[in-house]
């Protein structure tokens, strides 16, 4: 007898994620790469990666929900949803309602809120501009000529910290300069740089019950955890993969929706 | 997605109708301006039109122009060139348009009318009810061609109206009529004014029966339809004409509503919007609501040009209170309670927050109205960042995303 999958892919505009879970909705296997330009190739690539993880060949039976900002590039995908739904499905998986989910991305940071049943009560997106997401991590550590998996450790030894006072990516690369010249310590510096993308989740909305963190860059930087702690009250909490929680989801509701499915 | 099909909302036949109207409408202004024939006001789209028609001016709306120029999708290349000369990417984008199309000599009446320009006013006439932008806006015309501007300046943020607004108004309104007799030649006819306003009530009725058939379900149109349809009672209240129109129109929706037939076909979500239109994605969203099969079935913006305190027997003090009684005008607490009655009545499911980036003045969601609301009557509430007409403060890929992660909440209730 063969074992009922389901996959899912979330194709976010800086990496794609690739998820295959058994009919118990547990995790077999799992697969990131950077999405380039071309998502088509990189879903495609995701999913062979996963498979040959899992050891399936074949993908006839598996159905398969794709996410993310590039969810309608999905060729063999058989439904998709949005990141929010997806990101929520995922996070449930690990944690009950009622729970603030707290996305950050590449390009964009999400606050979900599920009530105590698991539903959806509200979600807000911020993709104005890069303050606050990964690409503005990514852009001050090119200007800092860090490599990016530096800032974790570099902001958790720092034992002070620079004030930026600017929300604008751009404004924030002239106060860093400004520090930089003015002798300000490297890790003072990624340190504030961590707080300020802190700061940019503060002002989003507010925080209610348990708060989970998820995305690529709570998964590479977990001490903007640590510092979030420091401004509010609620017990925060991370799954065990925080950047795969989209692809999970996806692949949860295609778990849930397969027409193999016969529960 | 596989059970999303592409698909367009039905089409109102009557439309062919009131493009007619509209071409007629500005053919005259055109062929007024060429002659001399009869002089031309602008008007704010919520000043006092009927003072002007009963003047004897040809009444010509910058917004509507404005409202084109988006939908065209000109607006975006000609911003630029109002920016340029000091009028700043935050203020109004009907403003910035409309100066930046001037600057640059072009007009989309050119491509929908063959008229090479816009016609140049011989007065300018304001109302503030709705912002200060127009005032600056037609100051920039009074200033270019030397023509006398006059304006009404509307108390906000009010709750109530009350009778020392009105009196002031009047004498505002009043105050207006030497400058008016001597651009237009005509002696002001209590009379005539009387005639216009009965004509713009008749309108205004009519207006609101078309907008009300919204509360049908399945609803027979959709928000995208009402920023259409609503041209007439807009640019044509206070003429035969649109009263006319709005008879054929409603005769079209309430047939729809006797044999079902929705505007977005298998109708499942209801939605409210605030705010302005994004004139330049008219289309494209209501495509999207339509294959998600929501429609939006009221909004703030259409009821904008109900006004249902016209009448006939006090001109004056009518127009003063129909003017002041704005949605636009009013404070946050009667825009709740407005809106709360709509949202009733509508059996609306979700209410959707339009944040123009450049008109403060119609973005309802910047001191927390979303959050109060979602609190008292248990609605979903989401807020879409984008604007009129400037496309440079609109994301085509965030806004697709959050309407359907908006729609997917919707989903989830229904269980
Ligand atoms: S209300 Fe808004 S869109 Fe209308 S003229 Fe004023 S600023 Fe412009």
């Amino acid at each position: 007898m063969t074992r009922r999958l389901a996959g899912g892919i979330d194709v976010g505009s800086c990496t794609t994620k690739s998820v295959i879970v058994d009919d118990g909705g547990n995790i077999l296997g799992s697969h990131v790469l950077y999405s380039g330009t071309d998502f088509e190739g990189a879903s495609d690539t995701a999913w062979r990666e996963t498979l040959s993880s899992v050891g399936v060949s074949s993908t006839d039976s598996i159905c398969v929900f794709s996410t993310g900002y590039g969810r309608n590039s999905v060729s063999f995908a058989t439904n998709s949803l949005t990141e929010i739904s997806c990101h929520a499905r995922g996070c449930l998986r690990y944690f009950p309602g009622p729970m603030t989910i707290v996305d950050i991305g590449g390009q964009d940071n999400k606050i979900i809120k599920l009530d105590q049943k698991g539903l959806r009560v509200s979600f807000k997106m911020n993709r104005k501009c890069a303050a606050g997401t990964g690409a503005f991590l990514e852009e001050m550590a090119l200007r800092l000529r860090l490599p990016l998996e530096k800032l974790d450790d570099l902001a958790k030894q720092a034992d002070g910290e620079v004030t930026l006072g600017s929300y604008c990516t751009v404004f924030s690369g002239t106060e860093v300069l400004e520090k930089i010249k003015s002798g300000a310590a490297l890790d003072h510096i990624v340190r504030g740089l961590f707080h300020s993308v802190v700061k940019r989740i503060l002002e989003m909305d507010t925080f209610t019950d348990t708060v989970v963190m998820t995305g690529g860059v709570i998964e590479h930087n977990p001490f903007l955890i640590d510092l979030l702690k420091t401004h509010i009250p609620n017990d925060i909490v991370t799954p065990p993969h925080p950047q795969i929680m989209g692809a999970l989801g996806a692949a949860l509701y295609a778990l849930q929706e397969d027409p193999h499915n016969t529960d | 997605m596989s059970d999303r099909q592409k698909q367009s909302r039905r089409q109102i036949a009557a439309t062919s109708q009131m493009k007619k109207l509209m071409v007629a409408h500005f053919l005259e202004i055109d062929e007024a301006r060429k002659t001399g024939k009869q002089k031309v006001a602008w008007c704010t789209s919520v000043g006092p039109a009927e003072l002007l028609h009963a003047m004897g001016f040809l009444v010509y709306y910058p917004e509507n122009h404005g409202a084109l120029l988006g939908a065209t999708r000109m607006a975006t290349d000609v911003i630029p060139l109002a920016n340029a000369v000091g009028y700043s990417p935050d203020i109004c984008s009907y403003l910035t348009a409309d100066v930046g199309a001037y600057l640059k000599g072009v007009t989309p009446l050119t491509k929908a009318y063959g008229i090479q320009n816009i016609p140049k006013a011989d007065i300018l006439v304001y109302n503030t009810n709705q912002c200060r932008d127009v005032q600056d806006w037609f100051s920039f015309y009074a200033r270019e061609w030397d023509v006398p501007i006059v304006g009404i300046h509307t108390h906000r943020n009010i709750r109530e109206v009350e009778d020392f607004h009105i009196a002031d108004l009047v004498s505002q309104m009043k105050s207006m009529i030497p400058t008016l007799e001597q651009v237009s030649g005509n002696r002001f006819d209590i009379d005539r004014l009387r005639e216009v306003l009965d004509l713009s009530l008749q309108c205004t009725k009519l207006w609101r029966r078309v907008l009300e058939c919204g509360a049908a379900k399945p609803a027979p149109l959709t928000f995208f339809d009402a920023t259409i349809h609503m041209a007439p009672a807009v640019i044509l209240r206070g003429k035969p004409e649109a009263i006319e129109y709005y008879k054929l129109l409603i005769a079209e929706l309430e047939d729809r509503i006797k044999t079902k037939e929705g505007a977005v076909p298998g109708e499942r979500h209801r939605l409210y919007w605030d705010g302005m239109p994004v004139w330049g994605k008219l289309r494209e969203l209501s495509d999207q609501f339509c294959q998600l099969r929501t429609n939006v079935v009221a909004s703030t913006y259409c009821n904008s040009w109900i006004f249902d305190a016209f009448d006939p027997k006090e001109p004056f003090e009518s127009m003063a209170r129909a003017y002041t009684e704005l949605f636009i005008v009013r404070d946050e607490s009667f825009k709740e309670w407005y809106m709360d009655n709509w949202i009733e009545n509508f059996s609306i499911d979700g209410v959707i927050f339009h944040d123009a980036k450049t008109c403060p003045n119609n973005s309802n969601n910047r001191y927390s109205m979303p959050q109060r609301m979602a609190k008292r009557l248990g609605l979903p509430t989401l807020v879409l960042h984008g604007d009129l007409n400037d496309l440079r403060c609109y994301s085509e890929e965030q806004t697709r995303t959050n309407i359907e992660a908006f729609v997917e909440q919707l989903d989830q209730k229904d269980g």
